[in-house]
Parts: structure tokens; C-alpha cells; sequence
């Protein structure tokens, strides 16, 4: 029997019954993203709903996972924008304002919708090679139709993003409560950074920077930015990829400072 | 140095078939297509392949290559190991014809139903002026070799046939955002053509189509995706919509010059792709015809040279009255002259 997709009046494909004959290692790619992307959900749900060490007020570094804190059970100095929800059940994560939109931004970014449907979904797993489905819309239905309101994931994920700077500005307390620097603040700065690129790198963001127009010519300063929007957005996939991590790292290093496994390495004061 | 290598090729026709092994010379420098041509000299003359130009730029030796799908003439032999075995099998997507030959109608069955070009009313053939910045992203989709790849490898319609009506596939969604970018084409609803009857929303970003591309254009991320988020602000964007509305926004709007073929059906063929003809205020143009007002029979007996001259019929070369002399042409020869005229 042959694996080649038919439909009753269509004239026969090569009766070819390999489901692919590609020699190369194909499965190594979804195999290693599919292990990424499962470790990145297991290792967000489980921070999430901890809700304990994710601020060292020493510093004032704030896991990005918990930014901004504004439930009433917020550890002291973690909510730098205020308490103006009440105190939260331990069923509802403490980052339950940014949590959902940059879960969502992810899920719908069109880098991740590559890695997911290849990896995780098996649709398809790599190029020509049959998928396991026997029926398949696509994104012309529910509830994937709901991919194109990556556009709005967009919009919210920046004001996210800038909220992320704000409290990167904050990290540099020293000691004594000046100026200052140690390892944690520039792991986070360097996880804004990664965020930035990965934000502004959005193919939403080249769209409405420039994408959506006829007529450059007519539009010099958005052509510009466009142009570097593009320019970013070619690397779109390695900063989804690099930001993931820098957010886990970024985590795990004040879950470690505040849980008191180490202290924090002070460059100045 | 040559070398013999093994190599297994797909033979037979819609009835059945099977890879068949063979042991062919190798020599170095050599793609895929030159080992086929060998084949075919030397152990099978009835193996049926489809080639032309040898060079990347006909698009017609497309094949699968040890499953993946690519041009027989741009794959390296040098790319292999000498011990590897080479499997060769048609484009799995496409109904077979025989051999390594497929029925590729399915293409272009999509590319007429694709609405053409729309020329903008109210100017004159000849007369169209655009700015490089304005075209550029078009001139990309314009590499396209129609080779059909990318048709072979996008999974909506290789491991779904039934997807095939509804589904126009990656060159035609590069062809429809080619349209929509261009700066002179009138149509303007080519986004909503796009979701409605090409099957946009199918296409799922695995971005196969794009690793497949002999061209290296990117498909995905130049023509679908901006074409996706140019569908998004006119079907799912209230935002967009209200602005649009509101601000009257003519650069969302396109041309505005009302060119639009009937569309909204959720799928398979409608307007354009239907025979309903344009409603332009600029008419289909008829070719040039005889003095009898009949379509000559052949060039060598049409009564003019060949289509109308863009200086106007009563202009011919070269033209009297002008004269050009390169520069430095000119300082080479002005010393002479002087000499000549010296003595």
C-alpha cells in the first residue's frame, strides 16, 4: 500500500510506500525543539505557581516571570507598579497580569508555530515527510484561527517589554542602596536585551512598521524603519530561541539569590 | 577520477512501480541530472526524465533527491559519500506520468485562476512609472523558476490530495503578495482572494517551502506572512478596520480604484478564476492586426516589424539629426583632427 495522499478521482501518484526517503537525520531538529519547548513549560508552570523567591530586595531584581506583581500577597518592594489586585489564591500565579500575554505572544509568534507544528505537533514533522494526520484545515478554523491574533499578543507583549526595562533600571541598587552592579543585573539586562530584539525582530512588528504599505516611496521614515525591522527579522528565530533561555536564566539566578543558594557576584558596591 | 556509484530510481507509471538499483559512472564535477543522462545512454534509453536548461533555470529536472526535493541539476554528486546509495524518485505531490515525469497541470490550473495584473485606469501603456524602493519587494517573488518545490513539499496538499481544490499553494502565494505590493496594480481585494479562495489560512509556517526554494526566495517570511498580516487588517483586525474607516486611510485601501473581482466564497474558484472579466475602465488590450483587420498569420507576412515602436511608428533608425561620440572617444581622436586640419 502505497503512503501517498489520494482522493477518489484523482489521477494516482507514484506508488512510492516509504513514508519518507530521506537518508539525513531529519528527526534531530523537531526531537532537540520539542525538548526545549517541553522543558520551557514544564520549568514556567512549576515557577509560576511557586510563588516564593522570585525578588531579591537587595537589588531589586524581579524574575520576569512575576513582572509586575500587583496582587497584595506580592512579596514587599516586588511591585513596583502598585498592589491594586487582592491578595491572589496559590491557584492563580502571582504574574497572572504579563504571564498570559507573553504566553500568548509566544504561541502565536510565527517562529514558534514552525517549531510547535513541526515538533510538537507533527505537522509535519520535517519537510516531505508524510505526517501522521489524516485530515487537516490548517488555520482556516477553531481554534487555531485564533493564530492571527498574534497581532494583539504583539501590542500587549510591548508594554510588557517596557515594563521589563523599568524594572531592569531598578536592578542597578547597591548594596548600600546606591548606584550598583552585580551579576544579576547584567543577566538581566542582557535578558531585556534578548526580549527587545525578539519583540521589535516580530514579523507583527515589520507588518506595521512598514510592511502594510503600498507605496515606500510615499513613506521614507517608515521605509527606514522597516528596513531595520527586517533586518532584525531574519534572526527572528535565534532571538525566540535566545530570549527563551535568557528568561530561564534569568529566573533561575534570582530564584538562587533570594532562596539563598549563593549570593549575588558584586561588580561595584 | 570516476567512480562507480550505486543509485536506486523510481520506474513506472500510473499503473505501479518500484525502485529499480543501478551502478553508474560518477566523474568529478558532476550533479545528479548528468548521472540520469548516463542512465539513459548507457543502461535504460526508455527512462523518462524531464530537463532543459541544465543550469538552475528552467525549472523543469525537478525530482526528489534521497527524499528531498530538488533540482537534479543543481545537486552535486560531491554531496554524497562515495559509498552512499542515491535514491531518485518523482515528485510525490503530482499525479506520475511515467518514470520521473509528473503531471504538474495542478500548477497551472492555480496559476489561472490567480487574478493577473490590474492595470491602473487612466494610464497609458508606457506610461506606468515606479521607484525602485516601490518594486523591490516584488522583484524577489520574481526569481520564481516555477520549478514547484515548493507545491511538492508543502504538506497541505502533498499528504492531503483532498486540499488540492481549495489550496493554491506556496508560488501562488508569492504571485498574489507579488500583486498586492505592486505599486501600479488596481486591484483591491487581492487579501481577501487570498483567505477566501487560495486557501491562505491552510498554510501553517512550517516554512518547507522556503528550504526547498532553488531561488533562495523566502517565501515564507516575505511573501506568506506579510500577505497573512495584510489578510489579518482586512479580515480580523476591528482596529485596522475602524481606522480605515474612520480615516479614510488610502494606502490600506490600495488604489481604491474599485477593480474587484466578486470574492467571499470560503473556498475553491470564484471571480477572476471563474472567466468573470475585469471591470477596469481600461479594457483588455487586443493584439495589432492587419490592414483587412485580421490577425497576421505569421510575423513574415505582417505589414509592420513587430509590436507598435514606443517612439511612434513614423520614427526609424537610426535617427537623422543625432549624433554621439563617446568622450573619451572624442579626446583620443581631437588631437588628430587638429594635426589633420594643420596641415
Amino acid at each position: 500500500m502505497t503512503t501517498t495522499a489520494s482522493r477518489p478521482g484523482a489521477k494516482p501518484r507514484a506508488a512510492i510506500a516509504a513514508r519518507t526517503l530521506r537518508t539525513d537525520r531529519w528527526w534531530v531538529p523537531p526531537l532537540g525543539i520539542a525538548a526545549i519547548l517541553l522543558f520551557f513549560i514544564a520549568y514556567a508552570t512549576v515557577r509560576i505557581f511557586m510563588a516564593k523567591w522570585y525578588f531579591v530586595p537587595e537589588h531589586n531584581y524581579l524574575t520576569p516571570l512575576y513582572s509586575p506583581c500587583v496582587a497584595e500577597n506580592c512579596v514587599p518592594g516586588s511591585s513596583h507598579f502598585g498592589t491594586w489586585l487582592p491578595a491572589l489564591p496559590f491557584f492563580i500565579p502571582l504574574g497572572i497580569i504579563a504571564f498570559p500575554i507573553v504566553a500568548g505572544f509566544r504561541v502565536t509568534c510565527y517562529y514558534y508555530r514552525k517549531s510547535g507544528y513541526r515538533s510538537l505537533w507533527a505537522s509535519p514533522q520535517a519537510c516531505a515527510v508524510k505526517e501522521p494526520h489524516t485530515k487537516y484545515t490548517g488555520e482556516t478554523r477553531f481554534p487555531l484561527i485564533f493564530m492571527n491574533a498574534h497581532r494583539y499578543f504583539w501590542y500587549l507583549a510591548f508594554a510588557v517589554l517596557l515594563i521589563n526595562f523599568y524594572d531592569a533600571a531598578l536592578g542597578f541598587k547597591g548594596t548600600d542602596g546606591g548606584f550598583g552592579i552585580g551579576l544579576g543585573t547584567v543577566i538581566i539586562w542582557v535578558n531585556v536585551l534578548a526580549l527587545a530584539g525578539y519583540t521589535l525582530s516580530c514579523h507583527v512588528c515589520r507588518h506595521i512598521t512598514g510592511g502594510r504599505l503600498k507605496h515606500f516611496s510615499k513613506h521614507p521614515l517608515r521605509y527606514k524603519f522597516w528596513t531595520f525591522v527586517s533586518k532584525l527579522n531574519a534572526k527572528h528565530g535565534t532571538y525566540a530561541m535566545t530570549s527563551l533561555f535568557t528568561v530561564i536564566l534569568t529566573d533561575a539566578y534570582i530564584m538562587a539569590v533570594s532562596a539563598g543558594w549563593f549570593s549575588d557576584l558584586r561588580f561595584i558596591n | 577520477m570516476g567512480s562507480t556509484r550505486k543509485f536506486r530510481v523510481w520506474r513506472g507509471d500510473e499503473n505501479g512501480g518500484d525502485l529499480q538499483d543501478f551502478q553508474v559512472e560518477v566523474n568529478e564535477g558532476e550533479v545528479v541530472l548528468d548521472v540520469i543522462h548516463r542512465l539513459q545512454a548507457t543502461q535504460t534509453p526508455d527512462l523518462a526524465c524531464r530537463w532543459n536548461c541544465k543550469a538552475g533555470k528552467c525549472g523543469s529536472c525537478s525530482m526528489e533527491i534521497n527524499g528531498m526535493p530538488k533540482l537534479g541539476c543543481m545537486t552535486r554528486m560531491s554531496t554524497f559519500t562515495e559509498d552512499e546509495t542515491v535514491t531518485i524518485t518523482p515528485l510525490r505531490t503530482f499525479p506520475v506520468i511515467r518514470d520521473l515525469v509528473t503531471d504538474v497541470s495542478y500548477n497551472y490550473e492555480k496559476a489561472r485562476e490567480t487574478p493577473a495584473f490590474a492595470p491602473p485606469a487612466g494610464v497609458a501603456p508606457g506610461d506606468y512609472r515606479m521607484q525602485q524602493v516601490d518594486v523591490e519587494r516584488s522583484q524577489e517573488f520574481r526569481k520564481c523558476i516555477e520549478c514547484f518545490l515548493c507545491q511538492n513539499t508543502c504538506h497541505v496538499v502533498r499528504d492531503h490530495e483532498e486540499n488540492k481544490p481549495e489550496f493554491s499553494g506556496p508560488r501562488y502565494f508569492i504571485r498574489a503578495a507579488e500583486l498586492d505590493m505592486h505599486p501600479l496594480d488596481a486591484k483591491t481585494d487581492r487579501k481577501e482572494y487570498a483567505q477566501a479562495s487560495m486557501g491562505m489560512g491552510y498554510c501553517n509556517i512550517t516554512k518547507c517551502c522556503t528550504e526547498v526554494c532553488p531561488e533562495h526566495i523566502k517565501i515564507t517570511d516575505n511573501a506568506i506572512i506579510p500577505m497573512k498580516e495584510r489578510v489579518i487588517d482586512r479580515k480580523f483586525d476591528p482596529l485596522v478596520w475602524l481606522g480605515r474607516k474612520i480615516l479614510r486611510r488610502d494606502q490600506l485601501n490600495g488604489q481604491g480604484q474599485g477593480l474587484d473581482a466578486p470574492s467571499g466564497k470560503p473556498a475553491g474558484v470564484t471571480g477572476h478564476a471563474k472567466g468573470v472579466g475585469p471591470t477596469s475602465a481600461r479594457l483588455p488590450e487586443p493584439p495589432d492586426l492587419q490592414e483587412d483587420g485580421k490577425l497576421a498569420l505569421t510575423e513574415i507576412t505582417f505589414d509592420r516589424p513587430a509590436a507598435p515602436s514606443p517612439f511612434g511608428e513614423d520614427v526609424s533608425f537610426p535617427m537623422r539629426g543625432t549624433s554621439y561620440v563617446h568622450p573619451d572617444r572624442q579626446r583620443e581622436t581631437s588631437p588628430e583632427d587638429e594635426g589633420t586640419q594643420a596641415h
